[in-house]
């Protein structure tokens, strides 16, 4: 029978989950989410299995869980927070390729491009100073492609071509997005499938992506959320639901 | 006998900033995104004859609206945003035709580029570009090797040198000092000491013991010292329709007009004859602005 907050998890809240997941172990550093899934996993993983983590309200300050004021973080401070080190951000991507490289500038050539997005924003200095994951909350081709038509986020190939300086720091624990979960456990540092959110496939997963996957033999499913976790979600953190906006149902 | 003098006042209109600046010059343009713009000295740049700009901005409307009159050549930037609209349309349609050069660096670059420039090195090291394509889009720029024992490699970003800056502060007084009331300064005061011209408009103007003395604001709202400033704007409203919290926040509605037009040439010169023809003012600009909301009740 189902109750509130007990009824199945839908696939936006396995994706809330598997982001929450991101942020697990990292101690007291600043969770910077980008998007409306990452938005709530963070506040989950705060409020459940790591509070030691700081979150902002998206401006300036950094809130506790009740939205208290605990810090200030204005733009400067934040790009210290990040060549310092002490940030894991989720960023978004228009395109990512199967060593992380990922692009939110633009489509088609740079010097003309067909589609202008929105630059190359903080991703490169992100990429080379803190951990950095990625949400991309529809997995198709045309964002899981062979080459980016734009490096932003620098992906492991990139960095170990360009030298220790840039590997130091560089780290990227793990993409998601609405069909999986995905890291760079292998040995060419190259993408692979860690999890499928339940009522996925891998063949489902290989259609959608542009590059050749790594697929181990047995793949896990991404894990459930707890009643508790679910009943944070649906009534705490995301009573409206910006959750069913970005993940379709 | 000793007499105690004033400092200069230093107050002029928007048209008299635009008139000030020239063709082919370096303008940095503070704020963030769509967060506490110049407008109201964008806009009497739009009045003037002045183009050919290099503009060094993190983006935002100042710069869709510069680029959709044609008045840039080179932009340098490592975003444009409105925020609550992730994409700006001028500046998207401007890219896709080529209408001008662009020098796309990271965030971090940006703010490293405008450290060296206003403590007058001619570049500072960040550890941010190697492995992107920042690097091949802007084959220019250069590395340079610790020369301590680490013997780590970075990108020297070159100092961000600007001929003029724009700004605008919650209050100001007359001599140039601006105070910022709102959770962010962006970079303000470091455009305005990088630059070799500085403008400050701002929401009002206060005698400058009123800065601290009146509203009890403490002292490191003030983030822009007269030292650095040329020229002071009184312009309410001037940052619209860009947020200026805590005076006022972001025009949503009308800045998604001003999106739904810049995304349809037809409706962007209806647009821009109506709220920014070139023989109108700030003033203009502003009451025309309120008619707008009157109708959409």
């Amino acid at each position: 029978m189902n109750t509130p907050g007990t009824a199945a998890a839908t696939r936006a809240e396995y994706c809330v989950i598997a982001c929450a997941e991101a942020w697990r172990g990292d101690g007291e550093v600043l969770a910077s989410p980008m998007g409306a899934v990452p938005s709530v996993g963070a506040r989950l993983a705060r409020l459940t299995f790591a509070p030691e983590l700081l979150l902002t309200d998206g401006e300036a300050t950094i809130v506790g869980p009740g939205g208290e004021v605990e810090g200030w973080l204005p733009y400067r401070k934040h790009l210290t927070l990040v060549t310092g080190g002490r940030r894991h951000v989720m960023m978004g991507a228009s395109q990512i390729d199967r060593f992380g490289n990922q692009n939110i500038s633009c489509i088609g050539d740079w010097e003309q491009p067909a589609r202008q997005l929105l630059g190359v924003r903080g991703a490169p200095v992100n990429t080379l100073n803190n951990p950095v994951s990625y949400w991309i909350p529809r997995h198709s081709p045309r964002v899981f492609v062979e080459r980016v038509d734009m490096v932003c986020g620098v992906g492991y190939d990139r960095a170990e071509a360009a030298g220790p300086s840039a590997t130091r720091f560089h780290r990227i624990p793990q993409v998601v997005s609405d069909l999986g979960v995905f890291d760079f456990a292998t040995p060419d540092r190259s993408m692979r499938l860690a999890s499928l959110h339940p009522g996925v496939t891998v063949e489902m997963v290989e259609e959608a992506t542009g590059f050749q996957l790594t697929v181990p033999a047995d793949v896990p499913y991404t894990r459930n959320p707890t009643p508790a976790e679910l009943a944070l979600i649906r009534e705490v953190i995301d009573p409206s639901g910006t959750r069913n906006r970005e993940v379709r149902p | 006998m000793s007499t105690v003098s004033a400092a200069r006042d230093k107050t002029m209109t928007p048209d008299e900033v635009a008139g000030r600046l020239h063709s082919g010059m370096t303008i940095g343009i503070g704020g963030w995104g769509s967060r506490r713009k110049p407008m109201a000295l964008v806009r009497a740049l739009l009045r003037s004859p002045v183009t050919d700009l290099t503009v060094i901005s993190y983006g935002g409307p100042d710069v869709g609206l510069l680029a959709a009159a044609g008045r840039i050549s080179r932009l340098v930037t490592a975003f444009v945003t409105l925020d609550s609209i992730p994409l700006e349309p001028h500046y998207r349609a401007a890219r896709q035709r080529g209408a001008f050069a662009l020098t796309e660096i990271d965030e971090a670059m940006f703010l490293w580029g405008l450290h060296a420039a206003a403590n007058r090195l001619p570049f500072l090291p960040v550890r941010a570009g190697p492995g992107s394509d920042v690097m091949r889009v802007n084959p220019e720029l250069r590395t340079v090797t610790s020369p301590y024992e680490d013997g780590e490699e970075f990108v020297a970003v070159p100092a961000l040198r600007m001929d003029a800056a724009l700004v605008h502060m919650n209050r100001a007084d007359r001599l140039g000092n601006g105070q910022y009331l709102g959770p962010d300064p962006y970079f303000d005061d470091l455009f305005c000491e990088a630059a070799d011209t500085a403008y400050v408009s701002c929401e009002r103007l206060l005698q400058t013991a009123e800065l601290t003395g009146g509203s009890g604001a403490a002292p490191q709202t003030l983030l822009v010292q007269r030292h650095s400033v040329t020229g002071v704007v009184e312009t309410p409203g001037g940052a619209h329709f860009t947020s200026c919290v805590p005076d006022h926040p972001r025009d949503e509605p009308f800045q998604k007009a001003y999106a739904a037009a810049a995304a349809d040439p037809v409706a962007w010169a209806e647009f821009s004859a109506r709220f920014l023809p070139p023989d109108g003012d700030e003033k203009g600009y502003q009451q025309a602005v309120r008619t707008w909301h009157e109708e959409q009740r």
